[in-house]
């Protein structure tokens, strides 16, 4: 009675004509490469043991067993309620957290009197918790964009609360309660993505009529000065948060989001174009007017100043050492000395770890995961009909991939370094709950997308 | 709004694009960039997170390492460390090699390619091999002879084997302990300032780094040269020579510390060190003919290795009769390490034939296999073999009835020269005590040990220095020392 994966997975979303079989579920797929993901982590976790102390870690097993059982309830959770969601999104989630747990911990044995990997464990479990929540309790994504403005003003007010706290190493990105570090601007990215998601979704028609045209160019049009407020407004908030918090990455991500989602909403080439002098003016005079911006943008085009100056080398140029000693196949885990970029090795500098450690060829297996993430959100996007569900995938999905390239670029000397956790990957509390909440987001959209052809037109939802 | 997805999804593509291009760029094309990098701790790191290979002599091992747990992991140890510190140098994490310590460093540390079993096969496995071993020549009895010898005395002493080159002794005094010079905390930074600022520089080592001028040894150079050159034929026929000498083209006199040298024969010119018969005598060979016979004995050649280098002893090869006449005698511009005077005597020694002086009998690796081995090498021939066996007589006339009773032991054929070098501006300096010899025992075919000595005391009085008194028993003490482990190895 089934036919292929394969070829339901090609029909085009556009086709009015659905399908009349019943679709495969695929959840052995992904109990398989769950379990192909648990053994990986559980390998990496054993290889950082063999090397340093040339026996097989005591804690392996129940690093296996802890990490086993995480998957196991995410994956019972999915069975339940989501069986039609797509069958990678959890895997690389587990995998990616897996190996984030693997490279944490081996940083940790050369620090022994700052353990994080324990912590990062409780906060995974947290992450899965709210995944599984997520899961169970939204029944249908649609539902979401009632919220749209309750989460904008949620959104600012994180937003807006580091400003009342210290700055740590220069960034107010930073909130303390109760010996807890949380970082509120990592979970207004979800409530973000969702209040443009939502906003564009209802505004796309107006938005799109087009404005003036410039220089007499018929692809480049201006947008009506009516609808050119809201794009103002969020990049003035997007300067906002680069001025008050100094935190460059953030600011990027937003201005990002907004304009890919704006894009795909819309059509609009002229967004684009005016998107990218905007954030260029914004980059611009924020990088040369702020001192600690600049120093960034200082330190990306000279890494090797410090050392000339007789300083020493900074964090990036130790990461880019750390790079560089990994070469193709990396040092092997446990074996290289990304230790020596000191502060926040595990958290901005984790990725210098695995480049170091498993090469280029392991850093590009981890870029792959990512993309094949981001890749299966914007499919998701792609086979969602309703408007908010479609730009809620495509945001989710493209917050991953901006974060991605922000951090990922800035550890190698791509683009200036700013301050960013590496989704999964890095340690820190707040960035791994709210990436699990972003996979559970996608899972349940990904179940909505394929369950609407299981049960014929019109019969999406409950 | 499906083409834009597809073409939002086009530029994360491109944004993964641009990622691995970099990666790769990072670490592949440009990653050897970074890795030579001065600031880039990995290379140090390497270096010593293992256990340095050791430096042997006579079966043990002189070196060793010790675990300090901190990053840069092993830290040198010395045993005996002021006794071997002209052989061992120093290896520290901060101040670098020196020595056996840094010409062998590549082995020694264990980035040698061939202590791989297979070439290029650490560059695969990005593994480092384990320390090779270096086996010295040293003769650790003769080595601790020199070193006692000398004392609290400043100076060196060379010791070889005049068959093979092997160095038997590489003694400089005063001395210092390497150890204190190995790891990278305060304790080493104020050794290196407090030895550094010491002025009788324990970190010089004279025997094969400092030159002197050698005095009346050096007339064991010009008598080869009177000999082969046919300026002289037989040993105890009369030389015209005046006492005192007036250096040609001058009004200087030069005059003897002993009488009896007018038209001495060679001979007891030789015995009793008479400076006015070889002044005239290397006016007498000339300038070419004395020069030629030194750059054979080692003078004025260039970059000699042990495997670490020599500096250079000198014989100016251009100058007027007069300075001819004092260069001949070893004073004006003449200067020679204590080993290149070694060399001198052992190419006695042996025949004439110069063997190169080596200090590394092999290298290994450090499960016993033999990487390198060091052969016997000639030079050059320095004289005919007729005038090293007449020079050979002289010296032991030397020694029987000369300035050098002093080196003499029982069971043993000994022959040597005694020399006492002026120095400073006007010879106001104390002078060197020079001694070079060799010695063979009863039942050996051919001598077993050159050795030259030189003993510097800048607080001795001037008349109490002489190579008789003060560097003749030292060599003999040294030349026993071989003597006695070569008899145990015979038997």
């Amino acid at each position: 009675m089934t036919t292929k994966a394969g070829t339901t997975l090609a029909a085009d979303p556009a086709d009015p004509s659905p399908p009349a079989v019943r679709l495969p579920r695929r959840r052995g797929v992904e109990f398989t490469l769950l379990v192909v993901a648990v053994l990986l982590s559980v390998y990496g976790y054993c290889a950082v043991g063999l090397a340093k102390y040339g026996t097989l870690p005591p804690g392996a097993a129940d690093y296996g067993a802890g990490l086993g059982v995480l998957a196991l309830l995410a994956h019972l959770a999915v069975r339940l309620r989501a069986p039609y969601a797509d069958p990678l999104l959890l895997p690389i989630a587990v995998l990616l957290n897996g190996l984030g747990l693997v490279l944490i911990h081996r940083l940790d044995l050369e620090t022994p009197a700052d353990l994080a990997a324990p912590a990062q464990l409780n906060w995974s479990t947290l992450g899965v918790g709210l995944f599984i929540v997520v899961v169970v309790l939204l029944h249908d994504h649609r539902v979401l964009q009632r919220y749209a403005y309750v989460s904008v003003v949620a959104a600012l007010v994180l937003l807006a609360l580091p400003i009342l706290f210290p700055p740590v190493n220069g960034a107010r990105i930073w909130v303390r309660i109760a010996g807890f570090s949380l970082q509120p601007g990592e979970f207004a990215k979800v409530l973000l993505a969702l209040f443009f998601a939502s906003y564009l979704a209802a505004n796309r028609n107006a938005l799109a009529y087009a404005g003036r045209q410039i220089w007499r160019f018929k692809r480049l049009q201006l947008p009506t000065g009516r609808v050119l407020g809201p794009i103002v407004t969020i990049w003035l908030l997007s300067v906002g948060v680069l001025v008050l918090e100094r935190d460059l990455g953030t600011s990027l991500l937003f201005f990002g989001l907004f304009v890919i989602l704006l894009y795909v909403a819309t059509g609009r080439t002229g967004w684009i174009a005016v998107g990218l002098l905007l954030a260029c003016v914004g980059a611009v005079a924020v990088g040369w007017l702020e001192p600690h911006v600049h120093s960034r943008v200082e330190d990306w085009l000279h890494p090797f100043a410090s050392i000339e100056a007789g300083r020493g080398p900074n964090q990036l140029a130790q990461s880019l050492f750390a790079f560089a000693a990994g070469g193709l196949f990396g040092t092997g885990l446990g074996l290289g000395h990304s230790i020596l970029i000191g502060f926040a090795a595990k958290s901005d500098f984790i990725l210098a770890t695995a480049g170091e450690e498993l090469g280029l060829a392991g850093l590009s297996a981890l870029f792959l995961l990512y993309a094949l993430l981001v890749e299966r959100g914007y499919r998701t996007g792609l086979a969602l009909r309703d408007p908010f569900g479609r730009l809620l995938a495509i945001g989710l999905a493209s917050i991953v991939a901006l974060q991605v390239f922000v951090i990922a670029g800035g550890v190698t000397g791509l683009i200036p370094l700013t301050g960013m956790a590496m989704p999964f990957l890095a340690q820190g509390g707040s960035s791994v709950v709210t990436n699990w909440i972003i996979v559970a987001l996608l899972m349940r959209l990904s179940d909505s997308a394929r369950r609407q052809y299981d049960d014929g037109p019109g019969a999406t939802g409950a | 709004m499906t083409k834009y997805i597809r073409r939002a999804a086009a530029l994360c593509a491109l944004l993964l694009v641009a990622l691995l291009v970099n990666a790769t760029r990072v670490q592949v094309f440009q990653s050897r960039a970074y890795d030579d990098s001065p600031a880039n701790r990995r290379p140090v790191i390497a270096r010593w997170g293992q256990p340095r290979g050791d430096i042997v002599v006579g079966g043990r091992p002189v070196t060793g390492s010790k675990d300090t747990g901190e990053q840069l992991r092993y830290e040198r140890t010395y045993r005996d460390g002021p006794l071997y510190a002209p052989v061992t140098g120093f290896a520290s994490q901060r101040y670098g090699t020196t020595l056996l310590e840094h010409a062998e460093d590549p082995l020694l540390d264990g980035s040698d390619p061939l202590l791989s079993f297979l070439p290029f096969w650490n560059d695969i496995t990005r593994d480092r091999n384990a320390g090779g071993e270096v086996v010295t020549t040293i003769d650790a009895a003769a080595q601790r002879a020199a070193y006692l010898g000398l004392g609290a005395r400043r100076g060196a002493v060379a010791a070889l084997e005049p068959a093979t080159g092997r160095i038997l002794a590489l003694v400089s005094r005063p001395s210092y302990d390497p150890g204190v010079l190995s790891g990278n905390g305060p304790s080493a930074t104020d050794a290196w300032t407090r030895l550094n600022g010491d002025e009788g520089k324990p970190m010089l080592n004279r025997a094969v780094r400092q030159t002197y001028p050698p005095g009346s040894t050096f007339k064991v150079v010009t008598a080869a040269a009177a000999l082969d050159n046919g300026v002289i034929k037989d040993l105890d026929a009369r030389t015209r020579s005046p006492a005192p000498y007036t250096l040609p083209g001058t009004t200087t006199s030069l005059a003897n510390e002993v009488r009896g040298c007018k038209n001495a024969s060679l001979r007891r010119a030789f015995e009793r060190s008479c400076n006015t018969v070889f002044a005239k005598l290397g006016v007498d060979v000339g300038l070419g003919a004395m020069s030629d016979t030194a750059r054979a004995f080692g003078f004025n050649g260039a970059d000699l290795r042990i495997p670490f280098s020599v500096a250079p002893s000198n014989f100016d090869t251009e100058m007027d009769r007069a300075q001819l006449a004092l260069s001949s005698i070893g004073q004006y511009n003449t200067r020679a390490t204590p080993l290149q005077m070694a060399v001198v005597t052992a190419a006695v020694a042996n025949g004439g034939a110069v063997r190169s002086p080596y200090l590394v009998e092999r290298t290994t690796t450090a499960a016993g296999r033999t990487v390198a081995t060091t052969n016997t090498r000639t030079l050059r021939q320095a004289m005919n073999p007729g005038t090293a066996k007449r020079l050979r007589e002289l010296m032991r006339g030397v020694v029987e009835d000369g300035t050098g009773t002093n080196a003499a032991f029982p069971h043993a054929t000994v022959g040597g020269k005694t020399g006492t070098a002026q120095h400073g501006i006007g010879n106001s300096g104390t002078p060197y005590a020079w001694f070079i010899g060799w010695a063979q025992s009863d039942d050996a075919m051919e001598p077993q040990v050159a050795v030259a000595v030189v003993v510097e005391d800048a607080e001795a009085r001037r008349g109490d220095i002489s190579g008789g008194g003060d560097a003749a028993p030292i060599a003999r003490e040294v030349m026993e020392a071989v003597l006695k482990t070569t008899d145990h190895h015979l038997r």
